[in-house]
């Protein structure tokens, strides 16, 4: 499974440019501050950030969130030095109220990009005054798309990851927030196949981060971290190519990856993944059904699109009629877009009209968007799955691939219930 | 800068779009990076809208910055132009666009488009959500009104005696709590006096709608955050005289009647005769006396903490304790309103001072925002929403209005519904110990086999044999006294609770005797 596949026909890549329905990088911080948990992140933005995390949040708002947004006000705007001060203060007053946190992110946005407030320089100052560590990444829409917030981070960490102790084993890194209860099974796995050390990044706590040094072996578990992936080879992780692990066979070749390089015997492999991959083939079976043959559009969104269109045309029959994704890493997707039927349209990028246009043409059975666009949608008479779900929900590994695939299945069964 | 983590209001731009989205034939070109369409969804999601809002973004990004910006805005109002055929448009930037050189109004001219381009100028670093919209209603009623505005000499033609009177209804927009359904309330309100409709604005109205603005003999502000600064200028200019009475409860509302009546030479007393209004017999009727002196929390935007301050006094019987708002271009009013009864009114956006407040007042219930459902959920206290910001709960499929006579039925049932709630769960409360209702015990209608062993300990006190500390540094409940303490009647026993430790702990009285409990009710009074 090393090495990119070949790709017999490369699929027609649409390159769109125009009107964006997407969200920024600051929406990662809805899931990485559940992720580290002694961590805060400080939006240095306007009140439209601020509004977009409550709208993003819902009602995690309420729950004393590890989150706060430091909103610029007129005066911030006169002039750089007031807003470098004002920003000290901000920090030492939520570093005073938060005497628990062990980690801040200063997190750029839109606004301060555009006053080129120097959030890096901020970020080493203030560390040294307040003795813990503050870093500094942006998450602003112009930089940024949803997920690649969580790049953003990741990469801000990874000069911070602790080196390779002198007689360490390098083992196994598996790179991208996983919910706990998915990083769990996953650990069993590798323990079972005698493989490691595996370790997760990001850790569950700010001073407890993995380590990472020449020979250490990567594995993302989500495509959408290049810039993570980057900084890890330059400081000398190999990573292990592989599609992503959705479904039976995703998450069997991913495993699969990560068995080979650290010679696992293959019947050891096969004995460990099988009752994971029987419970997945059961669980499938069940939606495929109801999926086979069903024609499916993706508007841009995570950059899961393209492993997710992968799962459901390979191991649910479904067809993609076009994958819409923000940003195409063609190393980090090969093996997945590889295994597309013929015939797929990607796009890359966004007009939304245009797409719309498209998508209303095609009449897929389902159209994946976000949640500007489903209802709008299903007015006129198609069925949307929301995809924001796709990245809340744990979906990873052999015991969420019944989860994964009810997740399209459910908006057809409904649409099969109603009689109004 | 300002640390902030809830915020009750959006940046102005919000508020313009709620203002365009809510006109026919209007669509908002906006200036903004990639991401700020989130705001989409408050639209299709919390009010479930089956349509996108009437708003295209630019979407720059970062390799955009620099010459391209300026070029992308036109290409994009140029082509939204096209494909939405608006009858107008209204150009603008939002808060990042706001920090670039381009000038969306001067761009726009330069387009040579056939239709008005609007241009709007909304200080994202100074205003927030309602004055945006409120902005943007200004803007537009101005810039299609003012060509059918009278000369300065010119007498505007006096109203035929035997034409109905004709009124403009303005405020009502998208997002807007409740404005669906007050909007079909006051209408009914309005058709029963005899008063025609001119134009409901901005909710349903056309561009050319907002140019016969002026044809109106008077008109109505339900949400003053919103359309105050329009209908002052229509005041000024077609010397059209506004009703402000804000229908809200049953008292407003026939004010509001008889305002609107007396405007339009119309006989108020027969619309109020037949009104079917249900508020002031329930509110009379014995089973509301345990409503007497509730004490009561307001918090809102400025119009509806008002209306409903009414309400909780002269409508319900209940004691106000504490009020504010976030609305801070209506100040003043609500300060006003605090002095009156000796309060001090928390005004701004920063929820922890209002959680604060709340927890100071020890109020009944609270009548808020969905920010203070969640304050009122922690604190343990009922609570029901008066006021925007709101979740997808309040923009409801049923008829719910807050405005008008069914306004005041809806107002009734919400606002006793959680206090009902409370005494259920207090009722429960007071049963546990008992045979039938312990914890332990089953459903009444299955077979005494169902009866499920509960894992978790039931949180009732057995007999407690130590004295129970309530908190580090609070006095201590001897048993004795605790035991006392269950057989005041449950619905006064928090209150019970609280002033005796409150009494014990002003006194320096470290354990709570039966004596202290009584000491404190003597003190107290109740």
């Amino acid at each position: 499974m090393s090495g990119p596949a070949a790709c017999q026909t490369p699929p027609e890549v649409l390159h769109q440019r125009g009107p964006h329905q997407m969200f920024c990088g600051l929406t990662g911080i809805v899931w990485l501050h559940r992720k580290i948990q002694d961590a805060f992140f400080l939006i240095v933005g306007s009140r439209t950030c601020a509004h977009l995390m409550q709208s993003a949040a819902g009602v995690m708002i309420f729950a004393e969130p590890r989150f706060a947004t430091a909103i610029l006000e007129e005066r911030d705007l006169a002039g750089m030095a007031d807003a470098n001060e004002e920003l000290d203060r901000v920090v030492g007053q939520l570093l005073e109220r938060r005497p628990d946190v062990k980690m801040l992110f200063l997190v750029g946005s839109c606004p301060s990009e555009v006053i080129k407030l120097d959030l890096d320089r901020a970020a080493q100052r203030l560390s040294g005054q307040h003795g813990r560590p503050i870093l500094s990444w942006s998450g602003s829409g112009l930089e940024t798309t949803f997920t690649q917030g969580e790049d953003a981070c990741l990469a801000a960490l990874v000069p911070h990851l602790p080196a390779l102790q002198e007689g360490e084993a390098p083992g196994l890194l598996v790179v991208g927030t996983l919910p706990d209860v998915v990083e769990d099974q996953f650990a069993r796995l590798f323990e079972a196949m005698g493989l490691g050390p595996v370790r997760f990044f990001p850790g569950g706590r700010a001073e407890a981060q993995p380590p990472v040094g020449p020979g250490t072996r990567m594995l993302l578990a989500q495509p959408f971290l290049a810039d993570t992936a980057r900084l890890l080879e330059k400081r000398g992780a190999e990573r292990l190519a592989a599609p992503y692990p959705f479904g039976e066979a995703g998450t069997t070749a991913w495993l699969k990856a990560a068995a080979d390089a650290f010679g696992v015997e293959p019947g050891r492999f096969d004995a460990v993944t099988a009752p994971g991959r029987e419970r997945a083939r059961v669980a499938l079976a069940r939606h495929r059904e109801r999926l086979d043959g069903k024609r499916i559009f993706f508007f841009p969104d995570s950059q899961l699109e393209i492993p997710l269109a992968r799962f459901l045309s390979e191991e649910l029959g479904m067809a993609p009629v076009e994958v819409g994704v923000p940003y195409l890493h063609r190393t980090l997707i090969a093996e997945d877009l590889a295994r597309l039927p013929e015939g797929v349209v990607l796009s890359e990028g966004q007009d939304v009209e245009k797409q719309l246009d498209r998508c209303l043409a095609a009449r897929p059975d389902l159209t994946v968007c976000g949640l500007g666009l489903a209802n709008p949608l299903e007015a006129q008479g198609l069925s949307t799955k929301w995809s924001i779900e796709l990245v809340f929900s744990p979906v990873h590994g052999y015991d969420q691939a019944g989860d994964l695939a009810e997740l399209f299945a459910r908006p057809l069964i409904r649409r099969g219930l109603l009689k109004v | 800068m300002q640390l902030t983590v809830w915020t009750y209001e959006g940046p102005p731009h919000v508020g313009a779009i709620r203002v365009a989205t809510a006109l026919r034939g209007v669509h908002y070109v906006l200036h903004a990076p990639q991401g700020d369409s989130y705001a989409d969804l408050l639209f299709t999601m919390i009010e479930r809208s089956d349509k996108r809002p009437a708003v295209s973004y630019t979407s720059f990004l970062a390799r955009d910055l620099g010459a391209d910006t300026a070029e992308l805005f036109k290409e994009q109002a140029r082509a939204a132009a096209e494909r939405f055929k608006p009858q107008a448009l209204l150009v603008g930037a939002s808060c990042t666009a706001e920090l670039l050189q381009d000038d969306p109004g001067g761009l726009a001219k330069a387009l040579g488009l056939s239709i008005p381009a609007i241009p709007l100028d909304l200080p994202a670093y100074q205003r927030k959500e309602n004055w945006g919209a409120a902005e943007t209603f200004y803007r537009l009623v101005r810039g299609l009104a003012a060509p059918y505005a009278p000369g300065p000499d010119e007498e505007l033609s006096p109203r035929l005696s035997d034409s109905p009177a004709r009124a403009n209804i303005l405020g009502p927009t998208a997002l807007g709590f409740r404005h669906r359904d007050d909007l079909q309330e006051i209408t009914g309100l309005l058709e029963r006096l005899g008063v025609e409709i001119n134009v409901v604005a901005p909710l349903g109205a056309s561009p050319a709608d907002l140019a016969r603005l002026g044809e109106a003999d008077f008109n109505i502000v339900l949400y003053p955050e919103i359309a105050d600064i329009a209908a002052r200028w229509l005041e000024r200019t077609f010397k059209q005289p506004t009703v402000r009475t804000i229908p809200i409860g049953y008292g407003a509302t026939r004010d509001f009647v008889r305002e609107v009546a007396e405007l339009a030479g119309v006989d108020p007393e027969p619309v109020l005769a037949e009104a079917r209004c249900r508020l002031p017999w329930y509110s009379r009727s014995v089973d509301s006396n345990y409503l007497t002196g509730k004490r009561v929390f307001l918090f809102g935007d400025a119009t509806h903490v008002l209306g409903a301050l009414r309400v909780a006094e002269e409508e319900m019987g209940f004691k106000v304790v504490g009020l504010g708002t976030y609305s801070r271009e209506w100040a003043r009013d609500i300060r006003a309103a605090a002095t009156e009864r000796g309060l001090t009114a928390v005004i701004g956006d920063d929820y922890l001072e209002v959680e604060k407040a709340i927890a100071e007042a020890h109020p009944d219930l609270v009548l808020g925002t969905q920010m203070e459902r969640h304050v009122a959920k922690r604190l343990g206290l009922p609570c029901a929403v008066i006021s925007a910001p709101v979740h997808v709960q309040d923009f409801p499929a049923r008829y719910a209005p807050q405005m008008g006579f069914e306004g005041a039925n809806v107002l009734f049932d919400t606002w006793v519904h959680p206090l009902m709630m409370g005494l259920e769960e207090h009722l429960l409360g007071m049963f546990r110990e008992d045979f039938e209702f312990h914890g332990e015990a089953g459903p009444s209608h299955l077979p005494a086999g169902g009866r499920r062993a509960t894992a978790e300990a039931d949180e009732a006190p057995a007999e407690t044999t130590v004295a129970v500390a309530a908190a580090p540094g609070q006095p201590a409940w001897e048993p004795a006294a605790e035991k006392e303490l269950k057989k005041i009647p449950f619905f006064v026993r928090g209150k019970a609770r609280r002033n005796t430790e409150r009494f014990a702990a002003e006194r320096g009285v470290s354990t709570i005797t039966v004596d202290t409990l009584y000491d404190a009710k003597a003190h107290f009074g109740n």
